[in-house]
């Protein structure tokens, strides 16, 4: 019963993930152009920014995040957080040696 | 009760928990790029100037246009599922072969881009690229593995599709059991996802 509800529920059109398409596509190209572009510190921030906005679309519209079950997002959100747990530690570390 | 519940209730299935098992695995992906990741992070920030110099070298237009191909690999993938689940199992063979090809032209990208470098000199071990700064041949290292585990991520993933395909033909995989379907798309979009972060980070420093 509730397989049959579930699949119902991840039953999209075709046209929603051509506009996903279309939005990935344009952050590409934004990405490419913005790099021209020497904002110093703040370059990689951008590229970053950028990517993380690619890969949510990514995941809650191509990965079906979004129609998921809520156990799925809390996994990804515990799985996101520990990365960025890592990468504050290792940070905080580095910083202290280079200059 | 729909053909699939019957399904359901007779095979004993669970398409819920089946995509969580593939998303474990996907976390244990994400474990082994996360540490490639993390290298990368400390590494250009102790040679922030030797990184900016070698990706000058990276062919911008080849991996901006890979970065397309890669994603568009994606709509058809997702576009193979919702043809599925639409009961057009043609269709979505179509799709299956399209983001075959797509992900084989990604690949072809890629032997371009190595065979250009490799004729330059600069691969893990010559004599030029040991030559050249530290931090360059940490960039250069950096790249060829990423990358090159990337690559091979690319090739498992048309693989497992071209299973996939055969599975459909074979009607293993139907309008009303089509998880396995499922689960190959939630890797190739995560393939899609690791390119989306290595394309800015190898390709755009300025």
């Amino acid at each position: 019963m509730e397989e049959t509800k579930e699949h119902v529920k991840n039953s999209h059109s075709y046209s929603i993930y051509i506009l996903v398409w279309l939005a990935l596509i344009t952050l590409t190209g934004l990405t490419a152009a913005v790099a021209g572009i020497n904002f110093g510190r703040l370059s990689v921030i951008v590229a970053i920014s950028i990517a993380v906005i690619k890969s949510y679309l990514v995941l809650t519209e191509f990965m079906h995040l979004k129609s998921e079950e809520r156990v799925f997002r809390v996994f990804i959100f515990v799985a996101l957080l520990f990365i960025l747990i890592s990468l504050t530690l290792l940070f905080s570390d580095y910083s202290s040696y280079v200059r | 009760m729909s053909t699939q519940e019957q399904a359901a209730v007779h095979e004993h299935r669970d398409d819920i928990r089946s995509r969580m098992g593939m998303w474990l695995f996907l976390f244990s992906e994400l474990l082994l790029f996360g540490g490639l990741f993390f290298m990368y992070s400390v590494y250009r920030y102790t040679h922030q100037q030797d990184f900016s110099i070698a990706s000058k070298e990276m062919n911008t237009f080849l991996g901006t246009l890979n970065t397309v191909i890669l994603l568009t690999s994606s709509l058809t993938m997702a576009l193979s599922i919702v043809a599925m689940q639409k009961g057009k199992r043609g269709l979505s063979i179509f799709f299956q072969v399209v983001t075959i090809l797509f992900g084989l032209s990604f690949m072809v990208n890629k032997v371009i881009e190595w065979t250009h470098e490799f004729n330059e000199g600069n691969f893990p071990g010559s004599e030029i690229l040991s030559s050249r700064p530290p931090g360059q041949i940490l960039y250069f290292g950096l790249y060829y593995s990423m990358v090159g585990l990337h690559g091979l991520h690319v090739l498992v993933g048309m693989t497992v599709i071209g299973y996939m395909t055969v599975y459909t033909i074979r009607n293993k995989i139907t309008p009303d059991n089509y998880v396995k379907l499922e689960a190959a798309g939630l890797y190739w979009h995560l393939v899609d996802i690791i390119w989306i972060f290595l394309f800015p980070l190898f390709y755009l420093i300025t």
